[in-house]
């Protein structure tokens, strides 16, 4: 049984959405996915529907309560993940195949703009007995530890960092919705935030929802006659004791896409994988998943980017889109942005320098004091 | 499903359950506690961390336990490290749907053992009355600013439903009554409670008219998990394995304003799914035992309607008749449920799958019912009165 993607729908990745609700943007953005998937009736075509989301960023207890009316879920299968939205792919792959579920529609909103106590609610996700009580005055802290561990182990420097950013926003300017692009923008002269990372080095926070819509091959080609496949999506959670992780590499990142890898019957990623989207919420992120995906043996992607591998028109570019520092990170649905982008370059809905479009491999990360990686490959 | 097939590519079975005690103030951490019972549904099964694939998390609203992302935090408690894990959401309707997405973990061939671990810490929220957390889980615009209390909206369901089927406060507390009663056989109970009469419960203190303090669920720390097999491993661990025939789920709208109070149509909708899969068309012969979800003493009998176990207004009268006694032509809740065993959210969920099982396999002790056990289900409702979870298992 295959998993193809029948449609994809976004709607905001703006800095705030002013006029709508986070309700009002699932649907629109359910709506733009219905329509994308040949006029899709979610009333009588979809099975089940799952929403990506955490009561924390919603500010409402048991959040998942809103998560039907928006997509038209209401009295039917409906239910939520508590992670970001490629997992909530990866729930969606496993119920298809089952063989029980043909049609399933997967949802994530962010608001950000809505939370005006960020720093306290990403604190609020450390472990409440051994990190809490030391009340980090920014979060951002524990990024830059690992990001000096894995600079120092593999001997990254602030010019590779700076590489990273720089093509970041050279890429996010031909991204429609990268509205943080901003090309020429010099690394160097953004305010240290906390050593090493300078402002430019983090990605700032975006509103916006996305909607994917999901079929057995049984029944894609009823709803488009030009489905991406998904074939393969895993997940790892590494473990989530700060003080036991491996700061320096994301193991999470690995087992995620190895188990993804072999669901693809892909043996040399480097070579086989057309093209990449992965979590660079933080610079450095970006090499330390370029590496933790076997795109680039360890301790070798800063080499490779500053020749320009990774770039668009490369031998394998890396965020086409610009990512998360281009376009923002819009909590949960940071996963499935990179994922529907994926699948707009695939399907030449978005223009982009690439050579193979025909397999891309997808990533995502939830951000510290997190530990989940979700890692899907999708094919032409 | 949209009709066209109900066939699935492995068959799942349960092969293991453990749960911690049900009390309020546990002294262990909701890491240790996820651990407790994860443990004790490995040993049950004969298995070890190393022999799990992937894990499965449930826990209800994050406030409870104060931890924001808390299924990344007690994926070390449930054993999810260097593993596949999710955490699975549907308010106080997790628990069930625990084992409901470990089945499809299982049944789409990727993962062959899957531990599923439900949790929740109460006691440790907000000051001064866990229904703090309640405050912050409607409608932020309409409703919050109200500042509502999750009692009022049962109230409201329970005086709907004795209007509508004439039903008098006597006959709802025989519920309680008999719960309680049945949690003296649970290892785990919170509130046995063997000499409760009708009257105990009718001179309870009053919290939010008709719904008084022995109607009531208690506030509960505690965890359950299940290990759950493809057919194959399944036969490998255990010679009784007690297989997933059905599950279902639902979820209404959030306006409850708008819904019938009298009538759980989302739980007919969910139990209808399961039912359809696990090849039930008439639950009431088919069912040999039933654990329905019932914090409150008047859900039971809401519940047993919308399952199809008795037919609408009918619940009252078979509990008045005894046929819901443990000993009885159907019985509902052996193990105490909620009102008996406790209230942890997510985690009674689990509890009362757990329940199933050992009810299937005859190994329920004190608890055993007495007639001869093939199928039984588990259900949990949850959200602003919205969701239905059901799992239907048998031998």
């Amino acid at each position: 049984m295959r998993v193809g993607i029948a449609g994809v729908g976004w709607f905001g990745f703006q800095p705030e959405v002013v006029d709508y609700s986070f309700r009002e943007m699932m649907f629109k953005a359910a709506q733009r996915a219905y329509e994308d998937a040949g006029g899709l009736d979610p009333r009588k075509d979809v099975d089940a529907f799952i929403s990506c989301q955490e009561d924390f960023w919603e500010g409402i207890s048991i959040s998942d309560e809103f998560a039907p009316d928006p997509v038209g879920g209401a009295m039917k299968a409906v239910y939520t993940v508590t992670g970001d939205g490629l997992q909530c792919v990866g729930q969606a792959y496993m119920m298809i195949k089952s063989g029980l579920f043909d049609v399933v529609v997967v949802e994530s909103h962010g608001k950000p703009s809505d939370v005006v106590t960020l720093n306290e609610v990403m604190f609020t996700a450390t472990d409440p007995i051994s990190v809490r009580p030391l009340g980090l005055e920014n979060v951002h802290a524990l990024a830059a530890l690992e990001a000096r561990s894995y600079m120092a182990k593999y001997g990254v420097e602030e010019g590779h960092l700076e590489a990273v950013v720089e093509k970041a926003h050279r890429a996010g300017a031909k991204n429609p919705r990268a509205v943080y692009a901003s090309p020429g923008r010099s690394r160097a002269s953004t305010p240290t935030v906390v050593d090493p990372l300078k402002e430019a080095d983090i990605a700032k926070f975006v509103d916006a929802a996305v909607v994917v819509v999901l079929a057995s091959d049984r029944v894609v080609r009823d709803f488009t006659d030009t489905p991406v496949w998904v074939d393969g999506v895993w997940w790892s959670t590494e473990i989530s004791t700060l003080e036991y992780h491996d700061w320096a590499f994301p193991h999470h990142a690995r087992e995620a896409a190895d188990g993804a890898y072999m669901q693809a019957k892909i043996a040399d990623p480097a070579k086989e994988v057309g093209f990449a989207e992965v979590d660079n919420r933080y610079s450095f992120k970006e090499l330390q998943h370029i590496e933790a995906l076997r795109l680039a043996p360890k301790g070798t992607a800063k080499d490779l980017l500053v020749d320009g591998a990774f770039c668009p028109g490369g031998r394998l570019p890396v965020n086409l889109s610009g990512g998360a520092l281009a376009e923002g990170v819009p909590f949960e649905v940071h996963g499935l942005a990179r994922l529907s982008y994926a699948v707009a370059v695939m399907r030449g809905d978005f223009k982009a320098e690439v050579d193979r479009r025909d397999v891309a491999v997808v990533h995502s990360w939830r951000g510290v004091p997190t530990t989940t990686s979700v890692v899907a490959v999708l094919r032409l | 499903m949209t009709g066209r097939n109900i066939n699935f590519k492995h068959r799942v079975a349960v092969v293991g359950a453990g749960m911690t005690l049900f009390r309020s103030r546990m002294l262990e951490t909701p890491q240790e506690l996820a651990w407790l019972a994860a443990k004790q549904a490995l040993d049950e099964a004969g298995l070890t961390l190393k022999d799990i694939d992937c894990v499965v998390i449930g826990s209800a609203p994050d406030a409870f336990d104060g931890v924001h992302m808390k299924g990344e935090y007690l994926a070390e408690g449930a054993g999810g490290i260097h593993k596949p894990t999710v955490r699975v959401f549907v308010g106080g309707a997790t628990g069930v749907f625990v084992p409901i997405a470990a089945w499809w973990h299982v049944a789409s061939g990727l993962c062959k053992r899957v531990l599923a671990v439900a949790e929740e810490k109460m006691s440790h929220a907000a000051k001064p009355h866990t229904q703090y957390v309640f405050r912050y889980i409607w409608d932020p615009i309409v409703e919050k600013p109200l500042n509502p209390n999750l009692i009022w909206i049962f109230a409201m369901e329970m005086h709907r439903y004795m209007h509508k089927c004439n039903v008098k406060k006597e006959d709802i507390a025989l519920v309680s009554v008999k719960n309680k009663r049945n949690a003296c056989g649970h290892p785990s109970a919170q509130l046995c409670m063997p000499n409760i009469t009708v009257d105990d419960v009718l001179k309870s203190e009053v919290l939010v008219w008709p719904v008084q303090l022995y109607d009531i669920s208690p506030t509960t720390d505690g965890a359950a998990a299940l290990v759950l097999a493809s057919e194959e491993e399944a036969r490998r661990i255990t010679d009784t394995p007690v297989w997933v025939k059905g599950i279902g789920w639902t979820l209404d709208t959030t306006h409850w304003t708008n819904r019938d109070l009298a009538y759980p149509e989302y739980v007919r909708r969910a139990a209808e799914m399961a039912y359809r899969m696990a090849g039930i068309d008439n639950p009431r012969k088919q069912i040999d035992v039933a654990e329905p979800y019932d914090p409150f003493d008047y859900k039971e009998l809401h519940h047993m309607e919308g399952l199809g176990l008795a037919k609408k207004c009918e619940a009252p009268i078979l509990t008045r008749e005894g046929v819901t006694q443990r000993d009885g032509d159907l019985p509902i809740n052996p193990s105490g449920g909620l009102l008996g065993v406790g209230n942890p959210i997510a985690a009674a969920g689990l509890m009362k799958v757990a329940e199933i099982f050992w009810q299937v396999r005859g190994e329920a002790g004190a608890r055993q019912v007495k007639k001869p056990v093939y199928t039984g289900l588990a259900q949990a409702w949850g959200d602003l009165m919205q969701a239905g979870t059901v799992i239907v298992m048998g031998i």
